[in-house]
């Protein structure tokens, strides 16, 4: 059990794909305008490497890997149809707004790295807690920038007033230079706090080796 | 001849894919250390993403169109370009090692990228003449061939710079590409797409 939480829990932050892999920066950037968003690419990502890792993991034995790399394409893109079609049918206006990021989910270089290094090599259950956790890693990073982006852009978070009356909204912060601009921010004080906890370590062991030798 | 030109100029500065689309980010981050690669894989990027856009309009039009079969866009698309992709890349090899020395190995790197798929599935959305859909490609290319240029250039300068330690690599190239595009922002509304 704990072992599984290791899993889960090594995709949300050690391993965070936003900020610590720096990998499916595309969506990070392009619908994160607004908290709701952010939230529906970040479940619908989800979704899509947790059933990966599932099938992937479930037909390891059957596939030849040397064409592995196109199975596990086909694979995806029928999942991504899937979601595709179901928030089509239910949530119409939403995959407007989503539009061609949806289909693109397709290839984001985490799903495939997730199937190809993980799920490939290891029995169900783990593969399904790796793509949660990698999953949940990458909706909270999204809904994290989406926050931040819309609460200074337009003053709300998924559409309810935040900030007063009087808050001239940030345009800048929705517009595109805005979002480049706060992930690498963002970056930059993730790497900030790797730095300080790093040294905090070195300065810890410093202190035994010296209480050691008095 | 005034609408191809419009379409062209616009996918290149307005509605540059890299600046104020984001696609195509992991390769313009990735490769934009480097100035010669920069130049390669924008050449590579514009012919890949220009047949695959003329291969795609030819399946999305007299077949899946036809037969009623848009919801399997996606797969096709990806199918589709990732194979023509490998294909092209094993002929360069076999007849041509001059040039696959040069680009060879940023041919692997784009078979299944964003901003490959991108081009044809918006193609398939607007509805876009056989002609037009290239023309709309090309530019595309122009534009993300534009963009890592500029971006390369800026990064081998910066590496003179003292930039805090915390902000070096990603952090600082998302700023400076965070600039570009407020700069190219300034092209908004210059073309009524």
């Amino acid at each position: 059990m704990k072992n599984l939480w290791e899993i889960f829990y090594k995709g949300v932050f050690a391993q965070n794909p936003i900020f610590r892999l720096a990998l499916s920066l595309c969506p990070a950037l392009a619908v994160t305008s607004t908290a709701t968003n952010a939230l529906a690419m970040g479940l619908s990502v989800m979704f899509v490497i947790t059933s990966n890792n599932v099938v992937v993991s479930l037909f390891r034995k059957w596939v030849n890997p040397k064409v592995r790399v196109p199975v596990y394409i086909t694979s995806i893109a029928t999942i991504v149809t899937l979601v595709q079609l179901v928030l089509e049918a239910y949530f119409p206006i939403l995959f407007k707004e989503l539009s061609i990021y949806l289909a693109l989910i397709v290839v984001f270089a985490i799903i495939l790295a997730r199937a190809e290094v993980f799920a490939a090599k290891n029995t169900v259950v783990p593969s399904f807690f790796d793509g949660f956790g990698m999953g949940f890693g990458f909706a909270l990073a999204m809904v994290a920038i989406g926050i931040i982006r819309e609460l200074f852009g337009a003053g709300t978070i998924f559409g309810i007033q935040i900030m007063g009356s009087s808050y001239d909204p940030a345009l800048i912060m929705i517009l595109p230079p805005g979002g480049f601009i706060l992930i690498g921010l963002m970056i930059a004080s993730f790497n900030l706090i790797g730095e300080y906890q790093d040294k905090a370590k070195a300065e810890k062991r410093k202190l035994a080796i010296q209480r050691g030798e008095a | 001849m005034a609408e191809y030109f419009t379409l062209f100029m616009g996918a290149v500065i307005v509605n540059n894919f890299v600046l104020t689309r984001f696609l195509g980010l992991c390769i313009f981050f990735g490769v934009s250390k480097n100035l010669n690669a920069s130049v390669g894989m924008g050449m590579a990027v514009t012919s890949v993403m220009t047949i695959s856009s003329g291969l795609a309009w030819i399946v999305y039009n007299y077949i899946l169109h036809p037969f009623g079969l848009t919801f399997l866009t996606t797969v096709v698309f990806v199918v589709l370009i990732a194979s023509f992709v490998q294909l092209l890349e094993m002929i360069i090899r076999k007849h041509a090692p001059t040039l696959y020395n040069l680009w060879g190995i940023y041919l692997v790197l784009i078979a299944t990228n964003c901003i490959v798929l991108a081009v044809p599935l918006l193609n398939a959305e607007s509805n876009f003449t056989f002609t037009k859909s290239i023309v709309h490609a090309i530019g595309s290319g122009a534009g993300f061939a534009l963009a890592i240029i500029l971006m390369a250039s800026l990064r081998e300068k910066l590496q003179y710079a003292d930039v805090p330690k915390s902000l070096q690599g990603l952090g600082i190239a998302f700023i400076l590409a965070g600039m570009l595009a407020l700069a190219f922002f300034g092209f908004s509304g210059m073309i009524p797409l």
